[in-house]
């Protein structure tokens, strides 16, 4: 489970500091499904960023299941990200050289596995997320949609227990972003992910059960009451 | 999954690496011409010097005539001629020292004694000049005037003649001449013993044998191939010099196509002949250590006064025209030219790499959010760079090979100048010449040589065309990868294009 307390972040522009974080906490609960909003420049990336072991905070703590994120070493922080976190971005970050199926061996690089394993693993993730036969073709010669679902298997392959996305529908149109979160909401009910989202979309901020928003760096909670149905 | 990437990576940007290969390829392709025309200038050069002295030959001691003393006649071959019958066939040869004066004999065992020395050997160098042609007896007319004098319409183109024999008393020699051939060749007093040193060592035997140790005192004789096809001489002919007949066991090809000389003798023989018994003209000394000559040189001076020690490296001094233009460009401007290529590729290689790298910052950024490590992301970085650096090479050889071989087939004709080192140089080749052999003293003035360039490609070469490659690549990867390294996978989150 997530504890964040005190999270500041403040990026230097020239002369300028910016708090793109001032002061978060929050906590998480093993299988939450939290949905962050917020006017564009609040902080939701950066706050995804702390979550991920991406980036450190300038101050505070980010523990994750008792480990200070923060105030881990690099090397450990990496090993983290490859074994427990998975991301979803929305431009998709896909290797524009690797086919489907290789993109999604990349995320099982670094846990060591055999090359065999590897390869069944990623066929079975594709599967998963309904992309079975598309598993030789390359970002270029996918639609968005399709494309996001590569990211989503990419995620999920090393059986993460966090899943991060940011902004996953933002480029996709609404039919297509409809499909996509049928599937994460699917995913997430059967792996019993830790799942935080970031999105614009008011039809998604709707349906969320734990609703943050961040503006200029501070974090609001709310409980959605549609949520006790 | 190291070599899956890498391999897409270079078949879907191909365009790329092919920019960063061709750049490297440049560079190499011009470090194997210039490597390798230098080593045919070498080549060329060694092969001037070799027809001088002889492959294996390291130092020569030889000693320069001194200038004759005021008022003291230059020693010149004389002709006598009897003048008796009319229109008589008259001829005669004189086989004199070329050019040098003479040394005893026992300067070899000297040389040889000396520490560093290999081997030494002996060598004569003689001009075989002969004239013949007739005379033609003048006319004796009663005249009053009685005063003796000759007077020969025309001296002859011999010179050595001194017109007609001298009038009687009381008349007047009227259409007395004569007329002369003067013909000559070189020839060379070999030590028979003395395998592979010498002025032989320079040519290749191609027809018959060479000299044995059986042959000191036979009458036996090689002859250069220009000189037999000229003369239309084969093995198992007569060749005649000093009176002597001499039979043909070898035909010897300068290697430079410029010989030592026309006819090789044993140099007893050719002592004899030129009465000139114990004495040589040149000592052919082979060094122990190659690396040692300079000391060697200096010792043999100290050891044997008044002679002249030249080594090689004297030589190559002394060498000019183009040949010697050629080389120095190849050795400064071409060496110069490129590294500079070369270090402008490594560069651009390294920059491009680094371009690449930052078109790449999602991707690179996106794999770091994924759990790659940075020394994973680099080692991929370096892998691509490395056989972009790889093709490369392998194209840069190919074109290298390609002007190195159409260089060699194209054949550019060098001319080595060989100055003159106090008559030094045992007159290597100067056939034909007549004036300058017996009469001038030194007599070691220029002396021109053709060389055909080549471009040989050594194995070395191509060893440092593949590292260099390798190089290229490491350098080029480098740079991307230090790109790379600092690269935060925040940014995978930040980049939108
Ligand atoms: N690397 C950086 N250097 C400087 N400032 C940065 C950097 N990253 C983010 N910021 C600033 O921090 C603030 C928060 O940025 P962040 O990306 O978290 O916002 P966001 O809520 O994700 O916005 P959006 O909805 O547009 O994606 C912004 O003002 C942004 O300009
Ligand atoms: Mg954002």
């Amino acid at each position: 489970m997530y504890r964040l307390s005190g999270v500041t972040k403040h990026y230097r522009r020239g002369k300028q500091t910016v708090a793109a974080l001032d002061g978060v906490d929050l906590t998480l609960a093993d299988g939450d499904r939290l949905v962050i909003q917020g006017p564009t420049g609040g902080g939701k990336s950066t706050l995804l960023q702390m979550l991920g072991g991406l980036d450190r905070p300038t101050s505070g703590t980010v523990e994750l299941d008792g480990t200070d994120l923060a105030a881990l070493p690099e090397a450990r922080l990496t090993r983290v990200r490859a074994e427990t976190i998975g991301f979803v971005f929305q431009s998709f970050n896909l290797i524009p050289t690797l086919t489907a199926q290789e993109n999604v061996e990349t995320a099982l690089v670094p846990l060591g596995l055999r090359a065999a394993d590897r390869r069944e693993r990623a066929a079975e993730a594709l599967a998963s997320v309904g992309l079975g036969e598309r598993v030789g073709h390359v970002p270029a010669e996918l639609s968005g949609g399709q494309q996001q679902r590569v990211a989503i298997a990419r995620a999920l392959v090393k059986r993460p227990k966090v899943l991060l996305a940011d902004e996953p529908t933002g480029n996709l149109d609404t039919a297509t972003r409809d499909d996509i979160m049928e599937l994460l909401d699917a995913l997430w009910r059967e792996h019993g992910l830790t799942f935080v989202m970031v999105t614009h979309d008011p039809a998604l901020t709707r349906r969320a059960d734990r609703l943050a928003t961040l503006t200029g760096g501070s974090l609001a909670l709310t409980e959605n009451r549609a949520d006790a149905s | 999954m190291f070599l899956t990437y890498l391999r897409r990576e270079l078949r879907r940007r191909r365009k790329a690496a092919l920019v960063v290969a061709s750049g490297l390829a440049l560079g190499i392709a011009l470090v194997i011409v210039v490597t390798s025309v230098t080593a045919g200038m070498q080549r060329a050069q060694d092969q001037v010097l070799g027809s001088l002295y002889g492959l294996g030959t390291d130092l020569t001691v030889t000693k320069a005539r001194s200038a004759p003393a005021d008022g003291e006649r230059p020693e010149r071959p004389t002709f006598d001629f009897d003048a008796d019958e009319d229109g008589e066939e008259q001829s005669g040869e004189r086989l004199v020292v070329q050019g040098l004066a003479t040394l005893d004999a026992a300067t070899v065992t000297t040389a040889a004694a000396q520490d560093g020395v290999a081997r030494a050997a002996g060598g004569l160098s003689l001009t075989s000049i002969s004239v013949d042609g007739q005379f033609r007896r003048g006319q004796v007319q009663q005249d009053d005037s009685s005063d003796g004098s000759a007077t020969p319409p025309n001296g002859g183109p011999g010179g050595g003649g001194s017109g007609g024999p001298g009038g009687g008393s009381g008349g007047r020699v009227e259409g007395g001449g004569a007329a002369f051939g003067i013909d000559s060749f070189t020839v060379y007093g070999t030590d028979v013993t003395a395998d592979g040193l010498g002025p032989l060592a320079s040519s290749t035997l191609t027809e018959g044998r060479a000299f044995t140790k059986a042959d000191t005192d036979a009458a036996v004789a090689v002859v250069d191939s220009g000189y037999a096809q000229q003369e239309k001489l084969a093995k198992g002919d007569k060749v005649t010099v000093g009176g002597t007949k001499f039979t043909v066991v070898g035909i010897a090809t300068a290697d430079s196509g410029q010989a030592a000389a026309d006819v090789y003798l044993p140099l007893k023989r050719a002592q004899t002949l030129a009465d000139a018994k114990d004495k040589i003209t040149t000592v052919y000394v082979q060094a122990a250590d190659s690396q040692q000559i300079g000391t060697l040189k200096t010792a043999l001076t100290k050891k044997l006064p008044g002679t002249t020690v030249t080594s090689s490296a004297d030589l190559a001094d002394t060498v000019s025209g183009s040949l010697s233009t050629a080389a120095s460009l190849a050795g400064t401007v071409g060496r110069w030219l490129s590294w500079t290529v070369l270090a402008a590729a490594f560069l651009v290689a390294g920059l491009l790499t680094t371009a690449s790298v930052g078109r790449r910052v999602r991707e690179f950024g996106t794999l770091k959010a994924l759990g790659w490590r940075s020394g994973r992301v680099t080692r991929q970085i370096v892998g691509e760079a490395v056989v972009n650096g790889l093709i490369g090479g392998v194209l840069g050889i190919a074109v290298g090979l390609g002007a190195a071989y159409a260089i060699t087939a194209a054949g550019p004709t060098l001319t080595a100048q060989l100055g003159s080192l106090g008559g030094g140089m045992g007159g290597g080749g100067m056939g034909g010449g007549m004036g300058r052999g017996p009469g001038g003293g030194s007599g070691a003035g220029a002396q021109s040589l053709d060389v055909a360039l080549t471009a040989p490609v050594s194995a070395t070469t191509l060893a440092l065309a593949v590292g260099l490659a390798v190089a290229g690549g490491l350098v080029a990867g480098a740079f991307g990868g230090w790109r790379a390294s600092r690269l935060r996978p925040a940014d995978a989150l930040r980049r939108v294009e």
